[in-house]
């Protein structure tokens, strides 16, 4: 009867985290999706270290974080193909939205400040571990998307 | 104190390197009596609470290596990179540094 109630519970969360995740992901594909397009006239650069310092009055550090986890059921998809091996796409999805998300926020941000452009940009991901206690893998991860923006 | 992951200062030049500063915080990364971040880890999305103690600590962070690098006289920190790094389980580190260099 327990482990028949425990399994219940399971396959509850299982189509919770379904529906919602892909509810969830849709609408922020969506979000980054238009912002992204609203965003897309300023310019982002991943060099500018080594090259000659751009003419410019006044330059700032900008940072864009987030921290993004992915739903039950894609946790355990991704647990399951971790069995078989090959491409999960599930991560793919999450690591995406996480940067792009980084991403974006990093850019609003310049622009709020009046920036002209960004240089020099960096990407940090770093997993946190999932939920306590089980070793499914990174059910979470951290992004710092980061660069100097010029004005 | 003007900050850039670039090698100088735009419209300004170096006339002194003060050599490397960092500033780092480690925090824990599972708060269990956040309740609510745990609901989200079921529904997947962003973890709004996770995220703002994240940018409390890279502030935090970069409040260290600034404090280094005004202990230098410095006036400017230049090339910082952040890095982050899981010291022990359940715990994460994120870290700052840069070069202190005085523009004019």
């Amino acid at each position: 009867m327990d482990g028949l109630f425990e399994f219940l519970i399971f396959l509850v969360l299982l189509v919770v985290g379904y529906f919602s995740g892909n509810y969830f992901e849709r609408q922020h594909y969506k979000s980054i999706r238009e912002r992204e397009r609203k965003t897309r006239y300023f310019p982002v650069a991943t060099f500018g270290a080594t090259m000659p310092l751009p003419d410019a009055q006044e330059a700032e550090l900008v940072v864009g974080s987030v921290v993004i986890s992915i739903d039950y059921f894609k946790m355990i998809s991704a647990a399951l193909r971790g069995l078989v091996g090959g491409r999960i796409k599930v991560y793919e999805s999450l690591l995406d939205r996480g940067r792009r998300e980084a991403l974006l926020r990093m850019k609003e941000d310049a622009i709020a400040w009046g920036a002209t452009e960004i240089l020099n940009v960096r990407l940090e991901t770093a997993a946190i571990g999932g939920r306590s206690g089980s070793n499914s893998g990174p059910g979470t991860i951290e992004v710092i998307a980061y660069g100097t923006a010029v004005r | 104190m003007i900050l850039t992951t670039l090698e100088g200062v735009p419209g300004k030049t170096i006339v002194e390197h003060y050599g490397l500063v960092q500033g780092s915080t480690i925090r824990a990364k599972h708060i269990g009596k956040d309740i609510l971040a745990s609901l989200k880890n079921l529904v997947g999305g962003e973890l709004k609470a996770y995220t703002e103690l994240l940018q409390e600590s890279r502030q935090e962070a970069v409040e260290r290596m600034v404090a280094q690098a005004q202990e230098l006289e410095a006036n400017a920190v230049v090339n910082i990179r952040f890095a982050t790094s899981s010291v022990a389980q359940g715990a994460a580190e994120l870290f700052a540094y840069g070069t202190a260099v005085k523009v004019e």
